[in-house]
């Protein structure tokens, strides 16, 4: 997983709520038995027409948002289907932060597995950069993860919270299977234990 | 004096191997279910890194989201890429030496029905998978929910899940239900409620005399739809109702064990002086039966009322609703009880188990569809096969229904079985969203009843009226 520290990129307005798993990547692109190669189907139907054909009104098809980094959104984003796709597709496309009032859990947990940063602030404040993310290719923002700080194209500066262990695991690009592997004699002992009290299981 | 404990907080507590200052824990997990369209990668990643499943015995595998359930499927007619997602999973199995049901074999369908069908899901347990509606095992009282493909393979590696404790939420529904009114009634009528971010954070348990009232059957279709309250899991207490479902299943503890299992199961209930982070309180006799009318399941209204209009709502959801409008081709102030339906669809993980089968039958039997389509797509070979032998198919057929083979078909269409742009479908399934069964399809989420009641008329209606 590649590491995440700072990013200084284009942010793209996406102002609708719910926008979900089956949005971001439609399941015809889930038959794939590989990670990468999605982002060409980011938001297909969207982005598409049905004979394939861009829909110039959609954001990510406008010439200054073509290589947006940042997504601006509305609540609850990544709702529905668990499919890791999502981040998938996303990151393929080159969007490493996701910005919104608040995600689906699955969505938001699998993109920590993936160095992508979803920060979830008050409305008001998602407000401010969905504003900001309109003005096009002006609408470039610096995110810094260690600082905890998004900066406004003006200059103003957003604070946002995270987790201690989740921004440790992206400031480090660290693979989640390895840390657990150190704990090994843990889950041996708890497996010992379980195995005694729920010989059923 | 310490308060007591949640249910959720009993099988929490019994699962933890490891607890860091921060309050990340790694979580035992005692079952994983496994299915083509999310683990190749996993099972690829594990391959990279040299690494092997830690408990084959606890982890089993099913195809389900893309097999074609018409009768041919065993002669072929897979397209391409399903076919490999589905060889790589019978290859996976076999090297890996998990439990595995093939397509060939009567026991395989929906890995969330096979798995409960199989005893393999048992109260108390913890139970991932990496599909969103893992919730449906939570009617057990087992924690179950869905998972990424990297924590997929986090599970096949390591049998443990990395997991902050969610917030507690009781959701009960008080009295009884009245007739016409079932399982889905309840669990739409809820994120009705909430809406479909409300549970975000929470795990709920669900109770109440109408939620005990319930078949197990009943209790996985509430479970089930958890996820699309945004909750990371839903559970009901064990009763002797889950005892005995469990009871005699091929993979259910026997003899002495099965003992030992019942005195623990026994104390898995949410103590009087639990503390609970929110609570919802919703009269049984209150919810009717309900239909969607947009593109997010938190869009339920009762099958009497008309489509709102985008003017109804505040914030976000003034747009939201008037897209909605827009995909669905539905008119504000229109009788939800006049729009026409042009295909049924009764199936999936959230409604199609035997009970399912027989509620839309009771509607059906001697009446013929008025609708383009409409097919029945069993949760399992077994299901399928109980069904024939109680003479559902029958009915189903006879009604003008196509009778399937297993799998998730037209809840989210990945194989053959999807809408046409514009077709309007009555669905048991659990998503509405845009594109859902097919680009451009519009779907309305109801019972199998009024799934039924639907396909009679040809268009949305009030199963009441048929009863």
């Amino acid at each position: 997983m590649d590491k995440f520290t700072t990013l200084t990129g284009i942010a793209a307005p996406l102002p609708l709520i719910n926008i979900d798993t089956d949005m971001i990547i439609p399941k015809q692109f889930l038959k794939t038995i590989k990670r990468s190669g999605l982002g060409k189907n980011l938001f297909d139907e969207m982005r598409f027409d049905q004979s394939g054909n861009e829909i110039p009104d959609f954001v990510l098809n406008k010439p200054a948002y073509r290589k947006a980094q940042i997504l601006v959104a509305g609540d609850n984003f990544g709702c529905g289907s668990s499919r890791e796709h999502a981040p998938w597709a996303l990151l393929d496309f080159g969007i490493r932060c996701v910005i919104a009032p608040s995600f689906a859990d699955i969505f938001f947990n699998n993109c920590f597995k993936n160095g992508i940063l979803p920060i979830p602030l008050p409305q008001e404040e998602v407000d401010q950069l969905m504003r900001d993310a309109e003005n096009g290719a002006n609408a470039t923002m610096t995110i810094d993860l260690e600082a905890q700080e998004i900066t406004r194209p003006d200059g103003q500066k957003i604070a946002f919270e995270i987790d201690p262990f989740r921004k440790h695991c992206l400031l480090n690009g660290l693979d989640d299977i390895g840390l657990s592997l150190t704990k090994v004699a843990a889950i041996d002992a708890f497996e010992a234990s379980a195995q005694s009290a729920r010989p059923w299981v | 004096m310490t308060a007591g404990k949640t249910l959720y907080d009993k099988i929490w507590d019994a699962h933890l191997v490891h607890e860091a200052e921060d309050g990340t824990c790694l979580l035992y997990i005692d079952r994983h279910l496994v299915h083509e369209v999310t683990s190749p990668q996993a099972f690829e990643g594990l391959r990279m890194a040299g690494r092997t499943v830690r408990a084959p015995e606890k982890t089993i595998a099913v195809p389900d989201h893309n097999v074609p359930t018409t009768p041919d499927r065993l002669k072929g007619g897979m397209n391409e890429e399903s076919r490999i997602q589905v060889e790589a999973l019978d290859k996976n199995a076999k090297d890996f030496g998990i439990h595995y049901y093939p397509v060939s074999d009567i026991r395989q369908g929906i890995v969330h029905i096979v798995g409960p069908e199989q005893g393999w899901t048992l109260p108390g347990m913890t139970v991932v998978c990496g599909d969103s509606h893992t919730a449906t095992h939570g009617a057990f009282g087992a924690l179950a929910h869905g998972i990424g493909t990297s924590e997929v393979e986090h599970v096949l590696a390591t049998q443990t899940l990395i997991q902050k404790k969610s917030k507690n939420m009781k959701v009960e529904i008080t009295g009884s239900l009245r007739p016409g009114v079932t399982a889905k009634d309840i669990t739409l009528s809820v994120i009705g409620h909430t809406g479909t971010a409300g549970g975000t954070g929470y795990v709920i348990e669900y109770c109440g005399q109408a939620i005990r009232e319930l078949s197990m059957e009943g209790r996985m279709t509430v479970c089930n739809m958890a996820i699309e309250g945004g909750a990371r899991a839903g559970l009901i207490a064990p009763d002797e109702k889950t005892f005995d479902y469990v009871m005699g299943r091929p993979h259910a503890p026997k003899g002495a064990q099965w003992e030992a299992a019942l005195t623990w199961w026994k104390t898995l209930f949410s103590d009087d002086d639990a503390h609970w982070d929110k609570v919802i309180t919703i009269k049984g006799e209150d919810i009717a039966p309900v239909v969607t009318w947009g593109t997010s399941p938190e869009d339920v209204l009762p099958i009497t009322d008309v489509v709102p209009a985008p003017e109804d709502f505040k914030g976000g959801k003034v747009d939201a609703a008037r897209r909605s409008l827009e995909y669905m081709g539905l008119k504000p102030g229109q009788r939800l009880q006049d729009v026409e339906i042009d295909t049924v669809f009764i199936g999936s993980c959230t409604n199609g188990r035997i009970e399912d089968l027989r509620a839309a039958a009771e509607i059906l039997k001697g009446k013929k569809i008025a609708v383009k389509r409409a097919m029945v797509v069993p949760g399992s070979g077994l299901v399928r096969a109980q069904a024939e032998e109680e003479g559902l198919a029958d009915i189903f057929k006879e009604a003008g229904f196509e009778w399937r083979l297993a799998g998730c078909s037209m809840c989210l269409a990945m194989n053959p079985d999807q809408l046409q742009p514009g077709e309007r479908c009555a669905a048991t399934s659990n998503r509405n969203f845009e594109g859902r069964q097919g680009r451009g399809g519009r779907t309305h989420l109801m019972s199998p009843a009024m799934a039924a009641a639907a396909a009679i008329t040809g268009r949305l209606t009030d199963v009441r009226e048929m009863m």
